[in-house]
């Protein structure tokens, strides 16, 4: 048996209106109706963010590049070198290596400090754990996305690069936006 | 004046002519980038963008950067195109669009250093046909291109233009009689003259409406782009061509928008006459004429921005049973008027 198509066959519209001299005239008026909607959109002006130059603000709990923090009196490192950080990373893209604080040199308010702290930005995941998993709130994660580079040995960041104050190159959200 | 057929309306020694030629393509072919600077800025602002911004002061010198990238290509052909037509195809393109340039009228006869020198490439006194011929050979253009590439896409485009600039020439042509008959010349320096009391879109609304929709349609521009089609046929006639071909089928595109609203500047809207009776000095002529060309280069992005593409039976179908008779009626109703 053929196949009935019934309701299946949708109607072809060949004219917009009741035949062709009012298509015609509705034609005309919608395509000025439809200049009036694009001349309306130059008048708004456009909303192109010119990247480099202009940049999106980012929220506060924006998950960036990761800074590691100092005592603000003492001038200590609040890494103790625990690598629960390293731990908790599901890209394992943290590397510590502890060593004891002596007396005559005493880098962090703990027993240990952590006497390498390198993190591999090119496999990070900005997940954000190592930020949660730091029992001392010595990890966080700041505002900066812009972390292209040359070679990939440059995407390796050192303690010294983490803890450095980083450049303010991205703007924050004020409350309220 | 004379009064034979085809005659060449000319009395300027052979020196003015070529100073003219020259003159008339140096600066056509030096406002051409700019217009595709001014059309990719103004989409942009359709579409809330800025457009190009970044090449030199305000993005204007886009196009030089990108005629070094053209020019820069390395010239390649399929291996199913023919080689000969498929070089020749962009040049007959480009050839007869600016050929059709020497007729736009930028001015009346005016005393350069006491020699009369008519502000135009030649008067011809058959001035639209010699248009609408050089519009039929540059079908060719974009047929022999879309064949002799040897692509399927490129066929199709070829095929569509045969078609849809046929089809469109015809109302185009129609829509332009009204005119003609009104102004009971042929010469384009006599219909802007004839339109010292009254420019001719007023009394023949209908076939100036009928000649730009038909003009969309003859120079591949949106609504009308089937022929390019980028969503379906990739580039259409030019989906082969890269490097000077494509520019030459870019500017042959150009050019023929500014011949059209040439035409439609003198024809329609009086050429170098200004509205309300003001008559500035000759060598303002020239820029009113530009000015209005840009009224109808603005009218042009603006309805790409617009509109979305007709599908081809609506496009046929809008073709011969909308525009057709409507340009016939019109050239009718006109008829009669100047008769009685």
């Amino acid at each position: 048996m053929a196949y009935d198509p019934g309701s299946d066959v949708i109607e072809v519209i060949r004219h917009p209106g009741k035949g062709p001299a009012i298509s015609t005239l509705r034609v005309f008026g919608e395509t000025l109706r439809g200049m009036k909607t694009t001349l309306a959109r130059v008048a708004e002006g456009p909303l192109t963010i010119q990247y480099p130059e202009e940049k999106t603000p980012v929220y506060p709990r924006f998950r960036g590049r990761h800074k590691l923090h100092k005592f603000e009196d003492s001038g200590l490192e609040k890494c103790v070198g625990c690598s629960l950080c390293a731990a908790a990373c599901p890209a394992d893209c943290i590397r510590v290596v502890a060593a004891e604080n002596t007396p005559d040199n005493r880098v962090s308010a703990g027993e240990r400090y952590a006497a390498v702290y390198e993190i591999n930005l090119s496999r990070c995941i900005f997940c954000g754990y190592c930020e949660v998993a730091c029992p001392f709130d010595a990890i966080t994660m700041g505002h900066d996305y812009e972390l292209s580079d040359y070679t990939r040995s440059d995407l390796i960041f050192t303690k010294e690069m983490l803890l450095a104050e980083p450049l303010e190159r991205t703007p924050l959200r004020t409350e309220g936006e | 004046m004379r009064l034979d057929i085809a005659a060449v309306n000319y009395f300027e020694p052979w020196w003015i002519q070529i100073v003219k030629a020259l003159l008339i393509f140096l600066v056509i072919f030096g406002v051409l980038p700019m217009l595709t600077v001014y059309e990719r800025k103004l989409l942009g602002r359709f579409q809330h963008r800025y457009g190009p911004n970044r090449v030199g002061p305000f993005g204007l010198l886009q196009p030089m950067a990108e005629i070094v990238k053209f020019a820069l290509k390395e010239p390649f052909r399929p291996t199913t195109s023919m080689g000969f037509l498929f070089r020749a195809a962009p040049a007959l393109s480009i050839l007869t669009a600016v050929g059709a340039l020497a007729l736009i009228p930028w001015g009346g006869v005016t005393n350069i250093f006491g020699t009369n020198v008519g502000l135009y490439g030649i008067d011809v006194s058959v001035g639209p046909l010699y248009v609408f011929a050089l519009g039929g050979i540059s079908f060719y253009g974009i047929l022999l291109g879309g064949w002799a590439s040897g692509s399927k896409y490129s066929f199709l485009g070829g095929m569509r233009a045969a078609a849809q600039l046929i089809s469109y020439e015809v109302s185009q042509g129609l829509a332009l009689v009204g005119v003609l008959i009104s102004a009971q010349t042929l010469s384009l320096v006599g219909i802007v003259n004839a339109q010292r009391g009254m420019w001719y879109f007023i009394p023949q609304l209908v076939g100036f409406l009928i000649f730009m929709v038909a003009s969309f349609a003859e120079t591949n521009r949106a609504p009308f782009d089937l022929v390019e089609a980028d969503a379906e046929l990739v580039g259409g006639y030019f989906t082969e061509y890269g490097g000077t071909g494509f520019v030459a089928y870019l500017f042959a595109e150009y050019v023929n928008m500014i011949v059209v609203s040439g035409m439609a500047t003198t024809i329609f809207l009086g050429g170098w006459l200004m509205p309300f009776g003001i008559h500035p000095p000759t060598w303002v002529d020239p820029f009113v004429v530009l000015a209005k060309m840009m009224i109808f280069m603005t009218l042009f992005i603006w309805i790409r921005a617009t509109l979305p593409r007709l599908r081809y039976d609506q496009l046929m179908s809008f073709g011969w049973k909308i525009l057709l008779p409507l340009a016939t009626l019109n050239l009718l109703v006109t008829a009669i008027i100047v008769v009685h």
